[in-house]
């Protein structure tokens, strides 16, 4: 999987592309982010690049989250080094709020810990695939969740009209079907929005501008990378 | 809005503003492809509605065409409209015209408002 970036949802708009026309848009905060970590075969057993973006102050950061990106002096990494451990490389950069993998098995990856990363590696791509989570719609029912169609306002319909009606048949099957929809905990789930047309990339501002749109609230956070599908 | 929107719409906006109220008998010049020649078409009446705020932002213009009410949306800020020229003031109390929609004939008419002078204090 090509490496992507980490980013922030800034909200939808709309835009004039070069013919005149409308185009509806989402704008994402695109990095920068910094690489935190290489991982390896022989150390984690898969291949992954590591990235970090938005910075996270570090009195709200673990001791862990500060340790991880630049070197800590503690009486455990005193008496590893002793014992000849070689310490990690560290981005040596401050803690990080989003941090997340893009697996890299087999790939030859250009990467050192402590590149920061920027929306122009997005300069030349087409289109993006965008991760998410989408906005959480706590316990709902099957009109919402399912797209059901209720039930009559009227016409005698009595104290029942966004309910999902039968669910099971007759004497056969005798059984309500295995995966019968039905209301529950809806949205706040991971997903991924494939192909999305990317419609411009402004690198003074770190912006990438796609068409359509995102998963999420504005102002969560999106891992974009460089579509695989129509390949 | 947050900033990073603001500039974001801030390319997509036009750079000379249009100048006009609501009640405005406007003149609108707007660009139309036909074929690969490009060709001005011209749609006038009076500015009933004006809604929305950044790239989205739109106006409506109302006439009267054969008998028959006809209403356009223009989006401010498209490059397809080349020029916008006020013909008339209107005066006018109220920020949406949608009272001109039940209207026929004379009534449909607004009366106009002239700029005072300086010296007629």
């Amino acid at each position: 999987m090509p490496v992507g970036l980490l980013g922030r949802k800034v909200g939808m708009t709309q835009v004039y592309n070069d013919v005149g026309k409308i185009v509806p848009v989402t704008v994402i905060e695109l990095g920068p982010c910094t690489v935190l970590q290489m991982r390896t075969v022989d150390r984690d057993g898969y291949e992954a690049v590591q990235i970090g973006f938005a910075d996270k102050p570090r009195r709200l950061a673990s001791r862990s989250e500060r340790g991880h990106v630049a070197p800590l002096a503690s009486k455990r990494q005193k008496s590893l080094s002793a014992a000849g451990v070689a310490v990690l490389e560290k981005a040596g950069c401050e803690p990080k709020k989003f941090v997340r993998e893009f697996r890299t098995d087999g790939e030859q990856v250009d990467l050192q810990v402590g590149q920061e990363l920027k929306v122009d590696r997005f300069a030349e791509i087409k289109f993006v695939d965008v991760i998410g989570t989408t906005k959480g719609r706590g316990f709902a029912g099957v009109m919402k969740r399912h797209n059901f169609s209720g039930q009559p306002a009227a016409h005698g319909a009595k104290k029942v009209h966004r309910q999902l009606g039968s669910t099971g048949q007759n004497t056969y099957p005798g059984k309500v079907m295995r995966g019968k929809k039905m209301p529950g905990h809806y949205g706040h789930s991971r997903v991924t929005v494939r192909h999305l047309k990317v419609a411009r990339v402004d690198l003074e501002n770190n912006l990438l501008l796609i068409q359509g749109a995102a998963p999420g609230p504005t102002g969560g956070y999106l891992v974009v990378r460089p579509s695989n599908k129509y390949k | 809005m947050s900033d990073l929107l603001k500039l974001t719409e801030a390319s997509s906006l036009r750079e000379n503003p249009l100048e006009f109220a609501i009640g405005d008998t406007v003149e609108v010049h707007t660009r139309i492809l036909e074929g690969d020649k490009e060709r001005i078409q011209i749609f006038s009446g009076i500015v009933i509605a004006r809604r929305g705020d950044g790239t989205r932002e739109n106006f409506t213009v109302r006439r009267i065409v054969a008998g028959e009410g006809v209403e356009r949306t223009f989006p401010v800020n498209s490059p397809k409209i080349a020029k916008l020229v006020v013909k008339r003031h209107g005066r006018v109390r109220r920020a949406k015209l949608f009272y001109l929609r039940d209207r026929v004939g004379k009534a449909t008419r607004l009366a106009e408002r002239r700029e005072r002078k300086q010296d007629e204090e």
